[in-house]
């Protein structure tokens, strides 16, 4: 179970730093719900299937979706080359 | 001097943090609090699911300032946003496979939710991850057919009716001169569907207000006039 605990925190860092890197918005948007995705499997191997529901509805699911409205909102959702 | 400080800053936390997990192994906690709960949840509350007891039954009035905060987050969110422009263009109507997929998707994401929500006291989940994934349900349409927009009237009655559901039920408990939100009625068997007393309509209300809630938010941000 240990090594793919590593596994998991491993992509989860690396999908944090690619939030930071990434140029495009939408993109880093998608790399922030992996983010969560993790954290849910995380709170599965660690017995705490309420929280996984909970952080894969709200964190992956809704806060995305709301993320990307905003972008939509605020003109930055497309790729503008840079 | 700024990133010197942040680094110092981040070096301390690290170290602080280190320090907390260095004699916890991974995937172990202290049983303090938990094995108490374990132990008399059962025979006091009749939620076969633990967390549901203590969400709802030892920690209710918790969970109705959780609601509280949610509703101000929410309507802080609409006042942000403000009314939208009366000229203002709508997106045109998705392709049809969006449409498609929308009409396939909808109904069951709505039986997911309500079973969620209304197994809330027996397996994990309940009402708050129940009721995300209603509003989830009913913002897919939104996304299909941004022509036809949800009515705004239907969704706040709902949300009105199902927090004052929930607090009603909390001074149900006060008239049999118990404490605000004291579990009420039979206790059932333990894992049935129909057990735990109260909990289960508590939890029902909890979803559909914060479907209902969610939902209008995400109606109100993607009707909102967008930047090109």
């Amino acid at each position: 179970m240990e090594w793919l605990v590593l596994v998991i925190v491993v992509v989860m860092l690396s999908s944090a730093v690619a939030v930071l890197l990434l140029k495009d918005f939408l993109a880093a948007l998608a790399a922030f719900s992996v983010v969560s995705l993790g954290l849910s499997v995380l709170f599965v191997i660690l017995r705490a299937p309420d929280v996984a529901m909970t952080e894969a509805a709200i964190g992956a699911g809704l806060s995305s979706l709301l993320f990307a409205l905003a972008l939509r909102r605020l003109g930055l959702w497309r790729n503008r080359g840079q | 001097m700024r990133r010197l400080s942040s680094a110092l800053f981040l070096l301390g936390l690290g170290l602080l943090i280190a320090a907390i997990f260095k004699g916890m192994e991974f995937g172990t906690v202290a049983p303090i609090a938990g094995q108490l709960i374990n132990s008399a949840a059962a025979e006091q509350v009749g939620a076969a699911n633990f967390v549901t007891s203590v969400v709802l039954g030892y920690r209710g009035f918790d969970t109705l300032l959780e609601l509280t905060i949610l509703f101000t987050a929410a309507t802080a969110g609409g006042l942000v946003l403000g009314k939208r422009a009366p000229n203002a263009k709508r997106d045109p109507d998705a392709g049809f496979i969006l449409q498609a997929g929308a009409d396939l998707l909808f109904p069951l994401l709505v039986v997911v939710g309500v079973y969620i929500i209304l197994h809330g006291h027996l397996t994990p989940g309940g009402g708050f991850q129940g009721g995300v994934i209603l509003a989830s349900a009913f913002f897919i349409p939104m996304l299909a057919r941004p022509g036809t927009p949800m009515s705004h009237t239907a969704v706040s009655t709902i949300e009105g009716l199902a927090g004052a559901c929930f607090i009603f039920i909390g001074l149900l408990a006060m008239f049999d001169g118990e404490a605000f939100l004291t579990p009420l009625m039979d206790k059932g068997e333990l894992g049935a569907l129909l057990s735990a007393g109260s909990l289960p309509l508590l939890y029902l209300a909890v979803g559909l207000k914060v479907g209902s809630e969610l939902a209008g938010l995400l109606a109100h941000l993607s009707e909102s006039e967008a930047v090109d």
